[in-house]
């Protein structure tokens, strides 16, 4: 429809970006030359030290938490892996530690990925559970086993070293463990800012509308859980040689609580949040542990009830942490820029007009005693715009979640170009080319319009989680962008690309989600209500946006309580009432039908 | 090994099953009724068992201290949250509950406990202290983020048992207290002793969980606590006081964490920290009933007890290892039964 915005040219937008990154890379820098400020405190590396060691195990659990809205209290024992593992390898069999990293990450990640496999599936409080005692376990299990040494460990493990220097210091081993610490904050920005990442943020509040566009949730919550192993692994194995000793302490889960502790304190906004969370938790207990028994005398552990005050404060207070405060003093990301030169998604080919592309054959759903679809039959012709229309409770939108595979049928068979499609998952159902709205609109308020309807193209990319955070999927990345900027344009959304959903009135989302089920490249479109919320106006431009859409070969069925709306629009009409199918024609037929009018009206009229 | 031997063994487990399993029926209760999984549980059992230990050698328990905070701390919450609509008679009935209450039931414990009472009338005295903190730590803690996710209420409730824990240690100190039992009753059962203390254990397990399973499926009351879980708003739409009926799963919470700690009292000696591990063990058995049925999560419960007596006496080394990872085989069979995808809320 409109054509107005995001057309200017990308060079105009590239200063704030680069303005941030610039912010990044001093920060960075300073960090490197804190150890070289003449006179500095070696207990202040060694605090940094820690605070950057924590910082890795946080990035993971803000991705895990903040991002995709899971926990985990088995974080430190991800850690104890590591540290044991590679313990075991330089100390007993004198492995070097750069090769025991591959294998510490290895057995950690593997121990991730089987633990994940149970839990993930389950709803959520059963993945925090679920670590939680696993982690009980396995502390007991390192501080029992002969050959990890019980509950002394494994002393002495070889500091890490290349050619012949050996990082035997905290002021040395700062800069290993900052490097990783960059680098983990620089791929993790890269991974949310991906095909997976969308994916990733789509967990927490949207999860349904992401399976409907073929995301695997099961699969993304498990990466992201294996990812934030990953970190914590990288963690492990730098302690184990910076202490160049392990024992069990460390890893219990009280040090896991302390992490998400972190976590939670640095906010769910951006993997740097982790630094600020590690920075705050550590120096608050350097502080706590310093101050407390000064004023108050005893060896009690007083900073544990004020960790766990501060942390209900800033559950109750403040949910994004402390990163909004951080965040205050950065310049403004940038708009993503979007490259119209990119060669198009490939598109796939549209059945001929007048073929049967939806079939329906006795579609029947019962809820225990409630029959919501009964023996309902009807079929869709490739090319036709069709109305799915009846009173309130009629079972229009449970047709729509059958069809869809969001629910299960109890019985009857539904035909998608002569395929049965009903035992299928959304996922699959997606990938054959039904693309769907929904009735209540499932959308991400916080992620911007533009990267919401990218979302609906996720089966049109490929690239995973490495080549996301390595940044080797700009060009798919690109393709993807311009193709969702092409449907918000074409909705007419254009003037709201970049910004945040949650800002949208309610019609505009209903737009959104049609941008988005668009970009999946449906041949049939299913859209639950699509102008309910709509002015006059915008239902017009609707009509004329689905007239051009069949007129390039697209079938749509909709859901529509607006009948001057669905009476100009449709070639065909379905009427269900109680869950059966009362009439079914074209829209004179159908207004004309005794059967719809009083289904309508009542009997008398 | 003989069968005498595996008759201890099992009758030491089934006691600290049916111990475990009052701490399960706890957890699934508050989690219908607030969704919170409520982690400090464990802290009410040191709470009551410390408390009922010092009462029994004629000392002053420091926990009237915290009760006289935590109410204090509560009436502040309360009136801070409804500063919008406050009356006289609101402030004066909150400070009756939350401020004279504690007050008077802290005078009275400084008066009765150096006479030295009969261990029952100090049962009753430590319920009376660790009761009303269920409810005050449910204002302060949890009613202002009451509408959160499940995660986010499971965070709080992990800062919660922090800061109850450290508390503990505070009042307490590091050293492990003993109770004196109940009762001095005990009655051979073949080989084996059945002590009042462990008969107790089994009558309060079983009409805890016969009363609750009762009670959330009969009594409108009840219902209105399970509609509460499910939608907040709906609940309250329809009249129910949702907040009143958090208070209540929590009054219950800290009743039967208290009663459970002064049973266990009397048999092992009880640190700060030894209601954590036991808790857990009750969570165990709740995941296992999968935070939902009551006879489940005992049947489980003792399951759980009797593998931990067994592999006491076999492994003693791997106990706690053995307990804990029996929860991997459960949530391998809850993952393959389960095939539901749920939307979470947010």
């Amino acid at each position: 429809m409109s054509n107005t915005s995001a057309t200017s040219p990308p060079v105009s937008t590239t200063p704030a970006r680069s303005r941030r990154s610039i912010f990044f890379a001093t920060l960075a820098i300073i960090i490197f030359l804190v150890p070289l400020i003449p006179g500095i405190p070696v207990y202040w590396i060694t605090l940094l030290d820690n605070i950057g060691l924590a910082a890795l195990v946080a990035i993971g659990l803000i991705l895990l938490t903040g991002v995709g809205g899971m926990t985990s209290f088995g974080q430190a024992t991800f850690c104890g892996f590591a540290a044991y593992t590679t313990a075991v390898l330089c100390a007993y069999h004198g492995m070097s530690p750069w090769l025991s990293l591959f294998i510490a990450v290895a057995i950690t990640m593997l121990a991730a990925v089987v633990l994940g496999i149970i839990t993930v599936p389950l709803s959520g409080h059963f993945l925090p559970l679920g670590t939680l005692a696993w982690g009980i376990a396995i502390f007991y299990l390192f501080g029992k086993l002969d050959f990890l040494g019980r509950n002394d460990g494994i002393t002495p493990v070889p500091p890490l070293s290349i050619g012949g220097f050996q990082f035997f210091d905290s002021r040395s081993i700062f800069y290993v463990i900052w490097v990783f610490v960059i680098i983990a904050v620089f791929m993790t920005c890269n991974l949310l800012d991906s095909r997976t990442g969308r994916a990733i943020r789509a967990l927490r509040g949207a999860s349904s509308a992401a399976e409907s566009f073929g995301v695997d949730t099961t699969r993304t919550k498990l990466i992201v859980f294996v990812y934030a192993a990953l970190l914590a692994a990288i963690s492990g194995w730098l302690y184990a040689h910076m202490q160049r000793a392990v024992n069990p302490t460390p890893f219990g889960v009280g040090a896991s609580i302390e992490y998400l502790f972190m976590a939670v304190a640095g906010g769910a906004g951006h993997p740097a949040a982790a630094i600020f969370g590690a920075a705050f938790v550590t120096l608050l207990k350097e502080i706590l542990t310093r101050l407390l028994p000064f004023l108050f005398g005893g060896q009690a552990h007083y900073e544990e009830v004020v960790f766990g005050i501060v942390l209900v404060l800033i559950l109750q207070k403040s949910r994004m942490g402390l990163w909004p405060l951080v965040e205050r003093l950065l310049p403004q990301p940038a708009d993503p820029v979007i490259d119209r030169h990119v060669p198009a998604l490939s598109q796939r080919p549209r059945p001929e007009a007048g073929r049967k592309i939806l079939d329906l054959q006795m579609v029947r759903k019962q809820f225990q005693g409630l029959v919501a679809v009964n023996d309902v039959s009807f079929s869709i012709k490739a090319g036709e715009i069709a109305g799915l229309i009846g009173p309130n409770g009629a079972g229009k939108s449970t047709t729509f979640n059958l069809v869809t595979g969001t629910l299960p049928l109890t019985s009857g068979e539904i035909r998608y170009l002569d395929e049965r499609i009903d035992g299928l998952s959304p996922r699959q159902i997606a990938a054959r080319g039904i693309g769907r709205t929904f009735q209540h609109v499932k959308v991400l308020a916080d992620m911007s319009v533009l990267d919401n309807v990218a979302l609906g193209a996720h089966l049109r990319g490929s690239a995973g989680v490495v080549s996301a955070s390595l940044r080797l999927d700009r060009k798919e990345e690109a393709q993807l962008f311009a193709e969702a900027a092409r449907q918000i344009e074409r909705v007419g959304l254009g003037e709201h690309m970049h910004k945040q959903a949650g800002s949208l009135a309610l019609g505009q989302l209903r737009i959104l989600e049609i941008a988005r089920a668009l970009c999946l490249d449906p041949a049939l479109l299913l859209l639950d209500e699509p102008a309910a919320g709509l002015r006059h106006f915008e239902k017009q431009q609707l009509s004329t946006l689905l007239r051009q859409l069949r007129s390039e070969g697209m079938t749509v069925l909709l859901v529509e309580h607006d009948m001057g709306f669905v009476m100009n629009l449709t070639d065909h009409i379905v009427v269900l009432d109680f869950g059966t199918r009362i009439a079914e024609g074209t829209p004179a037929e159908v207004s004309k039908h005794p059967a719809v009018i009083q289904a309508y009206l009542g009997a008398d009229a | 090994m003989d069968s005498t031997i595996l008759l201890f063994l099992l009758q030491d487990g089934i006691t600290n099953g049916a111990l475990y399993g009052l701490l399960g029926i706890v957890t699934v209760l508050v989690f219908a009724v607030t969704r919170i999984i409520f982690v400090p549980q464990g802290e009410f059992v040191t709470y009551g068992a410390l408390t009922l230990a010092l009462l029994d050698t004629g000392r002053v328990p420091g926990t009237i201290w915290l009760l006289i905070g935590f109410g204090v701390v509560a009436f502040a919450v309360e009136l801070w949250m409804s500063r919008h609509d406050l009356n006289a008679r609101k402030i004066v009935r909150e400070a009756l509950i939350k401020i004279i209450l504690p007050c008077l039931i802290a005078l009275a414990v400084i008066w009765l406990a150096p006479m030295k009472l009969p261990p029952w009338a100090n049962l009753l005295i430590t319920l009376a202290i660790i009761t009303p903190m269920g409810p005050y730590l449910y204002t302060i803690a949890f009613r202002p983020v009451a509408e959160a996710s499940v995660l986010t209420l499971f965070i709080v409730a992990i800062g919660v048992h922090l800061s109850m824990q450290g508390l503990g240690l505070v009042l307490f100190g590091a050293e492990g207290l003993r109770g004196t039992p109940l009762s001095t009753l005990s009655l051979p059962v073949g080989p084996l002793v059945a002590t009042g203390q462990t008969l107790s254990i089994y009558v309060l397990t079983l009409v805890t969980m016969a009363a609750l399973t009762y009670f959330f499926n009969k009594p409108l009351f009840g219902k209105a606590l399970r509609a509460t879980a499910i939608n907040r708003l709906g609940a309250r739409l329809v009249g129910i006081r949702t907040s009143l009926s958090g208070a209540i799963a929590f009054v219950l919470a800290a009743i039967i964490g208290a009663l459970t700690g002064a049973l266990s009292a009397p048999m092992t000696t009880i640190y700060y920290d030894t209601g954590f591990l036991i808790g857990l063990k009750g969570f165990i058995a709740a995941i296992i009933g999968s935070l939902a049925s009551y006879p489940l999560t005992v049947i489980a419960a003792l399951a759980v007890g009797i593998a931990e007596a067994l592999a006491s006496f076999y492994a003693s080394q791997f106990k706690e290892v053995i307990v804990f990872t029996l929860i991997i085989p459960v949530l391998i069979w809850l993952s393959l039964s389960s095939h539901h995808v749920e939307e979470e809320e947010e």
